[in-house]
């Protein structure tokens, strides 16, 4: 599970629908691998507004990643004077969409549920009791 | 050949032996990648875009888009063999799709959504899973947003009854046929975030006609007998007359246009 994924996923609980507590998950246990990926600049450049930039920031250091810029990167940043990536653009890249998780464990903070992650797959299946 | 939301629960009904089909076999996987071109087509992405396919499966949709998310209920159909760039996501769609509110720039669903006609245990009735479906996946979609959703409707009922869940939900909804009264039928529900005209998704198409039964059934309210014009008043003294109220007699000055006092 790439980190971006991670950035918007909730806990699917009803009952944590209207708690802040329930975004981001927090990972645990957490085995991270890294995947090559072509990069998409233009993804990157679309998708970056809708990031969460404070919950990245908590993510990867939870995670034990080198902490990140207190605020994300504008658009200005990400292209340098030719039109070629910069090195923001790339850094990005290899955390948002090459940095996954292979497995362990996403605890909601708000109801202390846990998700499990097998083979970078997440298990979301509620039991009927929980939903 | 009866139908699989009729014998079995997806997660049951899709063994290896039937998951396989869709992995080796050349007819089904044409099949599927000509419905996720159309609803490609329908969606007219004009850049790079955060995709979510629900009820992926084995990935045969995955493979054509890329940066995607991807939702399935079925451990064998898992793309764990397919080259798939999106993120898999094991879960009921029938539960909701847990992700935060305009998160994605759009929706593609390849013959999935049909399953949610049917509920398995007695605490979740079909009209509630769908309303969860749609309910959440409006939320997850960002504003202009938009959905496709390829499916096998069993009859009217169901389709009527999955198309109403999406305009509750608050979407814009058109209903695409390809190939209609054939057997090779294919439906697609094209969605669009914020319930305004949906028929823009087929403007630069051919060979696309467009039936409109909004229009038709507005006209028949109103115009045909508006409220307080001779013949509504003639039908109400028809009815208060046949209620056995006393009813005064009708005249060539009944319901007359008078001249305005003020």
């Amino acid at each position: 599970m790439k980190l971006l994924t991670l950035n918007f996923l909730t806990c699917a609980r009803k009952a944590c629908k209207t708690s802040a507590a329930s975004f981001p998950l927090h990972p645990r246990e957490a085995e991270l691998e890294q995947v090559e990926l072509d990069m998409n600049p233009q993804f990157i450049r679309n998708v970056l507004p809708r990031v969460e930039w404070e919950a990245m920031r908590s993510i990867s250091q939870e995670l034990g990643l080198p902490s990140l810029p207190d605020t994300a990167p504008g658009p200005e940043e990400l292209a340098d004077a030719e039109g070629g990536p910069t090195q923001i653009l790339k850094d990005l890249h290899t955390l948002l969409m090459e940095t996954t998780i292979a497995s362990g464990k996403l605890l909601c903070a708000n109801c202390g549920h846990e998700y499990a992650i097998k083979e970078g797959i997440a298990n979301f299946l509620l039991p009927s009791h929980l939903v | 050949m009866s139908r699989p939301e009729d014998s079995l629960p997806p997660d049951l009904f899709y063994n290896d032996v039937e998951s396989r089909k869709y992995t080796t076999s050349s007819r089904i996987r044409n099949i599927q990648a000509d419905m996720t071109h159309r609803a490609l087509e329908l969606l007219d992405l004009q850049e790079p875009s955060f995709i979510l396919d629900v009820g992926c499966g084995s990935g045969l949709s995955g493979e054509i888009l890329s940066s995607v998310e991807e939702e399935d209920g079925g451990p064998h159909m898992w793309a764990l063999e397919r080259d798939v760039e999106g993120d898999m996501l094991l879960a009921d769609i029938g539960q909701g799709v847990a992700f935060r509110p305009g998160t994605f720039d759009a929706a593609i669903s390849i013959s999935a959504i049909q399953w949610l006609c049917n509920a398995e245990t007695s605490d979740v009735s079909p009209e509630g899973r769908l309303k969860r479906f749609f309910d959440s996946l409006y939320a997850s979609l960002k504003r202009g947003g938009k959905a496709v959703c390829q499916f096998y409707p069993k009859n009217a009922q169901q389709r009527s009854m999955i198309t109403n869940a999406a305009i509750k939900a608050g979407f814009g909804a058109g209903i695409l046929e390809d190939d209609p009264e054939t057997k090779s039928v294919k439906v697609y529900l094209v969605l669009s975030v914020g319930g305004g005209d949906v028929t823009g998704a087929v403007s630069g198409m051919q060979d696309v006609d467009v039936y409109d039964s909004r229009r038709k059934e507005r006209k028949r309210g109103k115009e045909f007998e508006k409220k307080g014009s001779k013949a509504w008043i003639m039908r109400k003294k028809g009815q208060m007359e046949a209620k056995g109220k006393v009813v005064k007699p009708s005249s060539k000055y009944t319901g007359r246009k008078r001249k305005t006092a003020f």
